[in-house]
Order: C-alpha cells, then structure tokens, then sequence
C-alpha cells in the first residue's frame, strides 16, 4: 500500500488473480495503490495480519492514508485491475478467487461511495499496472495481450 | 503458524531433507526424459515474505513457464516448476522433436502445452513418491497446470491458502540447471514446494521431531 504525488507514479507487477486499487484525486494530483489478495479480512485465521491484503480492510486504510494527505474521501475517484484466473483447477475457493476479490473490491467501493472510473479485470493473464497521479491514466502491461491505458 | 509451534532451524533441516530427496529424484526423472545431465543445486528452505518468494523465481514480472499442481492426502500444499522461456522451449523442443515450437507464439499450439503438462505430471510425481516414501505419508498430486505468464501472477496463486494464516511462506526451493556447452547454462529451473500451514505439523510428526 502506497501513495504517491505527481510527478511520481505507483506501480505494482505480476498482479494474476490479485486486483490493484488506485484511489485519487484529479485535482490534488494525489493517488494511493492498493494491492489486494483476498476478499474479507474476516477470512484471516490469525489477528496479526497485513490488513491491506484484504479488500475491505485495505480500501479503507488506503482512504485513512490519503485522508492524512489532506484528501477529502468525496473527491476520490477509482480505477481497478486484475483478478484473473490463471489456472483452471484447484478448490471451488481458491479457483473463484480472482472474481471474488473483484466482486468484494466492488463492493467496499460502493459502501464507501467511491465510483469506479475505469476497469480491466478477469480473464487469465497477469499484468503489471502503472498509475500516473498526473494524468490519471493507468497503464496496463499483459505478456500476451500487449500494453494499455485506461 | 507460529502461535502454535516454533519453527527451529532443526524444522527446516528436515523440510531441506525432503527437498532434497524429492527433487533428486525429479531431477533424475528429468535426465533420463531428456537423455542429459541435470545438475541439481542444495534445496534453499526459508520463510520468505511474498515478494521474496517472487524474487526467487526472478522476480514479479519475469515471463516463464510455470507448471503448478496441487498436493492432496495426508498433507496439502502447493507445488511449482517454473522455467525461463527459453528453456521451457529447448525441453518441448527436444520431447516433440520439433524443432519450431515456441512458447513466445500465440495460441501456445496444443502439443506443446500437453507436453509440458506431462513434464509436469512426471517431476511431480517423482518428487511426490520420494517424499511419500521418506515420510511414510500419503500424498498425490492434482493434474497440473499450465501457465506461460509473470512469475508473480503465477505463483501468488499458490500463496492463497498460505495467506489466510500469515504474510510469510515456508518454502523449498530446488534449483536445477544443465551447462551449455559455452559454459552459459541452457536450463536454469526451480521447484517451489508450498506447504499449506496445517501440514507443517504433519510433515515434523512424521519425522519425529515435534
């Protein structure tokens, strides 16, 4: 979990079934990136653990962090990426996580009114995502599927 | 996992023992696939974080052929074989006899991807027999599966179950490699062995030395 101010970017790589949360402010020029591994923190089986692996934890220490930087939470806007399946077995749970963490990235988005500006997320490839606080553009990176800006 | 046990360098003498074991013998299933010498390096047992267990691999964003199965019975966990391209190529070229396969092309033609799922099917199953035998425990592996992307999009698919319980992984990493003749060399692999947290137990009980 990061946060940046132009004209630094924040950059996370190989993210597979994984979703990066960028959260930012368009005219402050601010943006934290979030790095989620799992759904639900009520899915950790030890009380110690990294809260920004999960989605609804670590949305909302990342929006308490820019909060510290003088953000205010209505002014925050998101664009999400990742999520994939990479492979096609394994438990009913562990198979599904990829949409999972993108239904709950989704979810705690919307419980705290932040709208979602743009996505790409599913499918089976990893990517490696770069987000510029100046322009607001999040550059998506796939082995297969060549680079893009959403 | 730690709130439980403590995990002693004695622990991880023995988890470098079944690395060791198992993936002698993958390697030797591997020699005799490809009618070469495969040297294999001393198992590396050690409680990374996540981003350093990608780094182990080459890091997050290195492309290579990573071929991951899950381990059932009396203990789960996860396991890889994780190939640069280049070498993922030399092998399927050698096994199919064809000298024109290439993982870098899209779609990954059909052969390939079988070929290399039963490389899989093979290392890990001879790895698996080993650390059966040694432990006296029931293991078998799910089919593998195939995946040509970034390490970390890969192998963070295996650090799922481990990250419910904690931020930090066990793991036994095996490298194996064969010297090119120009002294560069042509394969350079690892096996990633990923015990679930609830097999740590299992694993020492078995050996007695918990």
């Amino acid at each position: 979990m990061n946060v940046a101010h132009a004209p630094h970017s924040l950059r996370t790589s190989g993210l597979g079934s994984c979703v990066g949360v960028v959260l930012y402010d368009e005219t402050k020029k601010i943006a934290g990136l979030l790095h989620v591994m799992l759904p639900d923190s009520s899915l950790g089986r030890s009380d110690r653990l990294n809260a920004a692996k999960f989605a609804d934890t670590g949305i909302y220490s990342l929006m308490e962090m820019l909060k510290a930087e003088g953000v205010r939470p209505l002014s925050l806007k998101a664009k999400i990426a990742g999520g994939s399946q990479m492979f096609q077995f394994g438990s009913s749970d562990t198979i599904r996580i990829g949409p999972r963490n993108v239904e709950a990235v989704k979810q705690e988005l919307a419980r705290l009114s932040i709208p979602i500006i743009a996505e790409d997320t599913g499918g089976s490839s990893g990517r490696t995502i770069e987000f510029d606080p100046m322009t607001c553009a999040l550059r998506i990176r796939t082995v297969n599927l060549g680079t893009k800006e959403i | 996992m730690k709130s439980e046990h403590e995990i002693t360098d004695m622990h991880l003498d023995v988890l470098k023992e079944i690395g060791n074991i198992g993936a002698a013998h993958a390697a030797t299933s591997l020699s005799q696939l490809l009618s070469k010498k495969i040297e294999m390096h001393v198992p590396k047992v050690s409680l990374v974080s996540f981003d350093e267990m990608f780094d182990l691999a080459g890091g997050a964003e290195r492309i290579v052929a990573g071929i991951y199965l899950k381990i059932q019975g009396d203990l789960s966990g996860s396991m890889f074989f994780v190939l640069p391209i280049d070498s993922a190529n030399q092998f399927i070229r050698r096994l199919i006899g064809n000298e024109e396969f290439d993982f870098y092309k899209t779609p990954i033609p059909e052969m390939g991807i079988s070929a290399m799922q039963e490389l899989g099917n093979i290392l890990s199953g001879s790895y698996l027999s080993a650390l059966s035998d040694f432990t006296g425990l029931k293991v078998h592996p799910t089919v593998p599966s195939l995946s040509v992307d970034m390490v970390g999009a890969i192998v963070s698919f295996g650090l799922i179950e481990v990250s419910h319980y904690s931020d930090e992984v066990i793991v036994i990493d095996t490298r194996i490699e064969e010297q090119g003749t120009n002294g560069n060399s042509s394969v350079d692999g690892h096996f990633f062995l990923l015990p679930d947290p609830e097999s740590y137990i299992t694993i020492f009980r078995s050996l007695g030395v918990l």
